[in-house]
């Protein structure tokens, strides 16, 4: 108990000395990802012999990276906040991802059957929130309500997204089977590989990394944000000031599982694919070493880390494609002995020397 | 429409239709004396009685130690008043009108309750305003607690709590950076945010130094009066710097009543507790 409560005041500290930053931090991040995005789109506008013209592949990439970052803010919002280390978001994503690939699915052809309903695309937009949102509400209630905390829900979010994924491989349930859902042809009536649905689509990943840093920010620094911090350092103590401490959970758990859905449909149209490899308990684990990386409980640090680690990912496997699984263990092993706030915490460390301890 | 619907919910609620549902939110009633009354009060475990046949009132506004060797019962009894144990046989009236025992733990501390436990449990990662500002009265719903906004009641009310104990100067600290007596009085804080009518607090001196012990005993030497405290203690020095009246507990039921030298006179007391104090430190 006592070396949780250490570890997790750690990343609280981390936190408190960004506290008094607060709104530089929602406004200096929110200022990174719009010039971002703003520079790739100008540097794609660029005729193609220009020497920093930036092609319709790796914006395309750069999208993909945004759906992870919300993915892992998805996460950080619940771990480094509420202390639940879900193993298993990734099968909230996948099940977001699987709504948007049926409606792709459906354009062009005749389905009939339940699919042929997601051929609609506000039912589409209506299934990405609600199929993990709903999986999250009755999964989060039954484990809340039962106490599940700790390892142990970490394990049974294992369980659930392996589970899912066994179904998804099934031919029967009539989603693609082991191959999953490919070959799309067109979103809302435009050819998906053209040049303006590619920029249109990072476009929205990055509108939606926006909103979702926004959100997350107006939670975590609400009282509601301190009262997931005070669940998280000591439940039982928040329970007795007279909070229900399962609602907060679910509450936030829920939000969370949208994010992650909304993150794994926008994934789908850019990758062109989406198999119940989505759903293997691996890629959960990955996502939580993304947010170890980058820092727990700081937001911007779980941007950071999606990005660097899905960088690093992207350049180890064309150039040493062996070497990648030990990176990502090595990653994690070097994050967890001599990183334990992340980059953000690194960064935080810093300052603070620089500024000469000036906090506390 | 609106209106319509909030119609239909009224009509389906339990406790609209069974009288007895209806949560008893009345304020605690002390017109007869007492706002604590426990009559024989008995609870065992696996056949050994933890508490036996106890009685005890406690005023409203008073000040009251109760001391008594380990295994007095002094912990079981807060557990009782507090509802987290149920006693086997006996009464347990806060007030005149509220049945303690009917109530779930957190029913009796929003009746006014208050429990401190003897280890500090204060949210470090916060800061002393932040816990103060947690523990405040209010709506704790999910929603409620997201819109939250501290008004101009809150902030006044925290101020005053932050000024009885002595922690304005620590206010946007961390509280995990805060000595041990400092956690203390942000917990007893805490406790007073919600307004109690009762405070129970649990060895609200072990671990301290000499002068801490001494503002802990202005502190609730001060807090006595607004309302009625009771406190648990060991530390007899302590308990004779701030009782005006004592209790002593042993094996389950009051062995002596009275004040601080009636007591320490009283020679069954010696015998089980004091006696044996002084033979430890002489």
């Amino acid at each position: 108990m006592s070396q949780v409560c250490t570890g997790s005041s750690g990343a609280g500290g981390v936190r408190r000395s960004m506290g008094h930053l607060s709104d530089r931090t929602t406004m200096l991040t929110c200022a990174v990802l719009v010039s971002a995005a703003v520079l790739v789109v100008g540097l794609n506008l660029l005729p193609s012999d220009h020497a920093l013209h930036v092609g319709d592949a790796t914006v395309s990439l750069l999208g993909k990276y945004f759906c992870y970052m919300l993915l892992a803010l998805a996460v950080d919002l619940i771990w480094g906040y509420l202390g639940i280390l879900s193993l298993g978001h990734g099968a909230f994503f996948a099940l977001g991802g699987y709504a948007m690939g049926l409606y792709l699915n459906a354009q062009g052809t005749n389905i009939d059957g339940w699919q042929a309903w997601l051929g609609h695309f506000p039912l589409m937009a209506l299934a990405v929130v609600l199929a993990p949102g709903l999986l999250a509400l009755v999964f989060g209630w039954l484990a809340f309500r039962s106490r599940v905390t700790g390892v142990y829900f970490s394990i049974i979010t294992q369980a659930m997204t392996f589970a899912l994924m066994l179904a998804f491989n099934r031919n029967e349930m009539g989603v693609g089977g082991s191959t999953g859902l490919t070959r799309f042809s067109e979103l809302l009536g435009m050819p998906l590989n053209s040049h303006a649905m590619t920029v249109a689509l990072f476009v929205a990943s990055v509108l939606a990394v926006l909103l979702a840093f926004v959100i997350c920010r107006m939670m975590t620094t609400s009282r509601l944000g301190r009262v997931c911090i005070a669940t998280r350092d000591a439940e039982a103590r928040t329970r007795f000031l007279g909070y229900r401490v399962e609602h907060v959970k679910l509450a936030v758990f829920v939000v969370s599982a949208v994010m992650a859905g909304i993150a794994g449909a926008l994934y789908v149209p850019q990758v062109g694919i989406i198999n119940p490899g989505s759903f293997a308990p691996l890629f959960s684990i990955e996502v939580v070493v993304w947010v170890a990386l980058g820092g727990r409980a700081t937001l911007f640090g779980a941007l950071i880390g999606a990005l660097v680690v899905n960088w690093l990912k992207t350049v180890l496997t064309t150039e040493m494609p062996d070497a990648w699984l030990f990176m990502l263990g090595g990653l994690f092993v070097v994050v967890t002995m001599a990183l334990p706030q992340g980059i953000a915490g690194l960064a935080a460390s810093m300052r603070r020397q620089k500024g000469g301890a000036v906090h506390e | 429409m609106s209106e319509t619907l909030n119609r239909l919910r009224d009509m389906a609620r339990p406790d609209r239709v069974f009288d007895f549902m209806v949560p008893d939110r009345s304020p605690v009633d002390v017109r007869h004396g007492p706002i604590l009354y426990m009559e024989d009060v008995t609870v065992s475990f696996d056949g050994f009685r933890a508490i036996d046949r106890l009685n005890l009132t406690i005023d409203d506004g008073e000040l009251r130690c109760i001391i008594g060797p380990n295994g007095a019962g002094k912990t079981t009894m807060m557990d009782i008043i507090t509802g987290k144990t149920r006693p086997d046989s006996g009464q347990v009236w806060f007030g005149s009108r509220h049945n303690l025992l009917r109530l779930s733990e957190p029913e009796v501390a929003s009746l006014g309750i208050g429990r401190k436990f003897q280890k500090p449990t204060v949210f470090e990662a916060l800061t002393v305003f932040e816990n103060l500002e947690l523990a405040m009265a209010g709506d704790r719903r999910v929603w409620a607690t997201f819109m939250a906004r501290l008004d101009h009641e809150g902030r006044a009310r925290l101020d005053e709590v932050l000024e009885t104990i002595g922690l304005e100067a620590e206010r946007d600290r961390r509280s995990g950076v805060l000595s041990h007596g400092q956690k203390q009085w942000l917990e007893i804080g805490m406790l007073l945010m919600q307004r109690p009518r009762l405070l129970l607090i649990d060895e609200p001196v072990a671990g301290m130094t000499e002068q801490e012990m001494h503002r802990t005993a202005n502190l609730l030497n001060r807090l006595a009066g607004q309302q009625s405290v009771v406190v648990v203690e060991h530390d007899m020095g302590f308990v004779r710097s701030i009782a005006r009246h004592v209790t002593v507990l042993h094996q389950g039921s009051v062995l002596a009543e009275g004040s601080m030298d009636a007591v320490a006179a009283d020679s069954r007391v010696r015998e089980v507790y004091l006696g044996a104090e002084e033979e430890r430190h002489a």
